[in-house]
């Protein structure tokens, strides 16, 4: 009896707890929904006024109405994609190699690649700066997108991920008479789809959020990503906070729909290579 | 027509030789065993005649055409792994077309195909479903069919019985019999199991350590083995061996040593000329002793397993152990002296420091 009463204790606290720990999560979220839709003053309001007494959706009109955001959301999605297009073939690709195919310093090439993971952005920041520039790419897309086509992390996640299929798969579709892409492309591909679908979500989200590196090659406006847009706006109207959680709420839409939609592949695709974040 | 020759077949994986210079030819029509122990290269070789491991040196020949440089997918060889290896995402029935579908074949004639090898091995209702949803047998089958609807000139198969059940291994074994005399294809098959290889085989390949230790028919190498090996490991419960010296005594030859004493007819003695005081393994099969109390072997019952039809009594003979199968109507206790007679022409005798068979 005791014992039950115990258990039923230890659950009380654990739910208590992660009910505490999503309350923490989700409360600067909603205080951006909420200042989005106060007046300026009433964002500074003592004690917070949660819900405002009248509901300002006219800050939304008004934000957008203050910079190209029509175009920095559109460059946003170019370079999301185009990014996240890139890493499903580069890491794909490079993770088949290096789960499947025996060569020399295979590990070594592993070990290398992932070493870069341990490297700072700011330190790689100014070298691959000068190599954007050298092939004169900064202020367009390619230079935006090309440095972030191919991420160690997503090499990992891939090669983790394709080990796990069985060599006689391979095997057994070299017999049948497919072609070495024809292996990587009806059989592997298919069977590592919660992998790709985790590295898809990733990678999206990182690059629709990404800042610094659109910051440095970006300088004319329209290449402009939303979240320079985001801080630009900040220059304009340090005020208008209002305003900027406006800007704010609209640029997580996209992130925040691709996450719930693909948030079952994405923890599937997490969990089978033994991560968990 | 499927004749598959391996002319001094070699494969290194640096140091380690996982397959020495094997020679062997496997007819046309024939269902061969290559049986080992685990690491003992039958795999390597079922993969280097598949193309899935590079020869190191010699040659596979397939009807007179050398293999070493051809690529898998035109060997016009099928291979049953032994997980199976069908491709979860793909339906039963897409699973068996894709090698067909892989090689350009006709719609219609895929369909008619898959239809047909469904229907020799009963799984036409399964060709809706993803192999997941299939139990171990089924998969068997699905993997099956997919060699079968590529009517190869040889089929390979890899333990295809290892990850089923004790009963279902059974069954199955019996229908891949049937199987093979429907089709009447080379089949080459590899197991660690002495019973599927005795069972199955028209020849059996017996491989230690890279090397074939003995070709020929079941029965053949059961009962004239070729060394010690692979009397060992051919038989259960294995034929027992016991340290013995060589003794001639009024012109007959005996094998003697720590509680036995046994006489050998002088058709069988032949072996063992000039071999007088010097020391031998004798062996003999638990099967081939029989209880009698003039019996030249000595020994004390120290476990008693009946299997039903039969009974094995583990004996002490002189500090040895050795296994003796009486029928099931002996009542025997622990602990009791019995005496056992060999049957003189199932006697073998093995040279200790080589393994070569003597008699």
């Amino acid at each position: 009896m005791r014992r039950k009463t115990m258990l039923r204790l230890g659950g009380a606290l654990i739910s208590l707890l992660t009910v505490g720990g999503v309350v923490v999560m989700l409360l600067p979220y909603f205080w951006m929904v909420s200042s989005s839709i106060k007046t300026g003053i009433e964002v500074f309001d003592l004690p917070i006024k949660w819900i405002p007494d009248e509901i300002q959706w006219v800050n939304y009109p008004n934000a957008l109405s203050k910079g190209a955001f029509g175009v920095y959301f559109y460059n946003s999605f170019v370079v999301a994609f185009a990014v996240m297009a890139g890493n499903l073939v580069f890491c794909t690709l490079a993770g088949y190699g290096l789960a499947k195919f025996r060569f020399r310093h295979r590990e070594l090439c592993f070990r290398l690649i992932l070493s870069t993971l341990m490297l700072p952005l700011e330190i790689v920041l100014v070298p691959t700066f000068l190599v954007v520039r050298e092939l004169g790419l900064v202020n367009t897309y390619g230079g935006l997108i090309a440095p972030l086509a191919v991420d160690a992390f997503g090499v990992f996640l891939m090669r983790q991920s394709i080990r796990d299929i069985p060599d006689s798969l391979i095997e057994a579709a070299r017999m049948d008479g497919c072609s070495e892409f024809g292996i990587f492309w009806r059989i592997i591909l298919p069977n590592c789809k919660p992998a790709l679908g985790a590295l898809a979500l990733l990678a999206f989200r990182d690059n629709w959020d990404q800042f610094l590196w659109p910051f440095i090659v970006a300088t004319t406006d329209d290449l402009k990503t939303f979240p320079l847009g985001l801080a630009q706006m900040e220059g304009i109207d340090s005020a208008a906070y209002h305003e900027i959680m406006a800007l704010a709420v609209l640029g997580m839409i996209p992130a925040a729909f691709i996450f719930l939609f693909f948030q079952r592949a994405f923890v599937r695709g997490i969990t089978l290579t033994g991560l968990k974040e | 027509m499927g004749e598959v020759l391996l002319e001094d077949l070699t494969k290194d994986f640096g140091e380690v030789v996982a397959v020495k210079e094997v020679n062997l030819t496997i007819h046309d029509g024939e269902f061969v065993v290559l049986l080992g122990p685990s690491g003992c290269g039958k795999t390597t070789t079922l993969r280097m005649i598949a193309g899935l491991e590079e020869i190191t040196s010699g040659r596979i020949l397939l009807d007179g055409r050398v293999l070493n440089d051809v690529h898998p997918r035109d060997r016009d060889i099928a291979m049953v792994f032994q997980n199976y290896a069908l491709y979860p995402h793909m339906s039963v029935y897409k699973n068996m077309a894709f090698g067909l579908k892989m090689r350009k074949v006709d719609k219609g004639e895929i369909d008619r195909r898959v239809k047909s090898a469904a229907g020799i091995l009963g799984i036409e209702t399964l060709l809706g479903r993803y192999p997941g949803k299939l139990s171990g047998g089924q998969r068997q089958r699905v993997a099956l069919g997919r060699a079968i609807v590529r009517d190869p000139r040889v089929f390979l198969f890899d333990e295809p019985l290892s990850n089923l059940d004790a009963k279902l291994r059974v069954q199955t074994r019996v229908e891949l019999l049937k199987l093979h005399q429907h089709l009447a294809a080379t089949s080459v098959y590899v197991t660690h199991d002495q019973v599927e290889a005795m069972t199955m085989g028209d020849r059996i390949v017996v491989m230690h350590e890279g090397v074939i230790q003995q070709v020929g028919p079941p029965m053949e190498v059961y009962q004239n083995p070729a060394n010690q090996f692979v009397a060992g490991f051919i038989g259960s419960p294995a034929m027992n061996f016991l340290s013995a010296t060589v003794r001639a005594e009024e012109g007959r030859i005996f094998l003697e040593g720590a509680g036995f004493r046994v006489p050998l007819p002088a058709e069988r003695s032949g072996g063992l000329e000039g071999r007088e005081g010097g020391e031998v393994v004798f062996g003999i099969r638990p099967e081939d002793m029989r209880l009698d109390a003039e019996g030249g072997i000595d020994g004390t019952v120290e476990i008693i397993e009946p299997v039903g039809s039969d009974i094995f009594l583990d004996l002490s003979v002189g500090g040895a152990s050795l296994t003796a199968r009486v029928e099931s109507s002996v009542r025997m206790s622990q602990g009791e002296r019995v005496r056992l007679r060999p049957d003189p022409a199932r006697v073998h005798a093995f040279d200790p420091a080589t393994g070569a068979t003597l008699i």
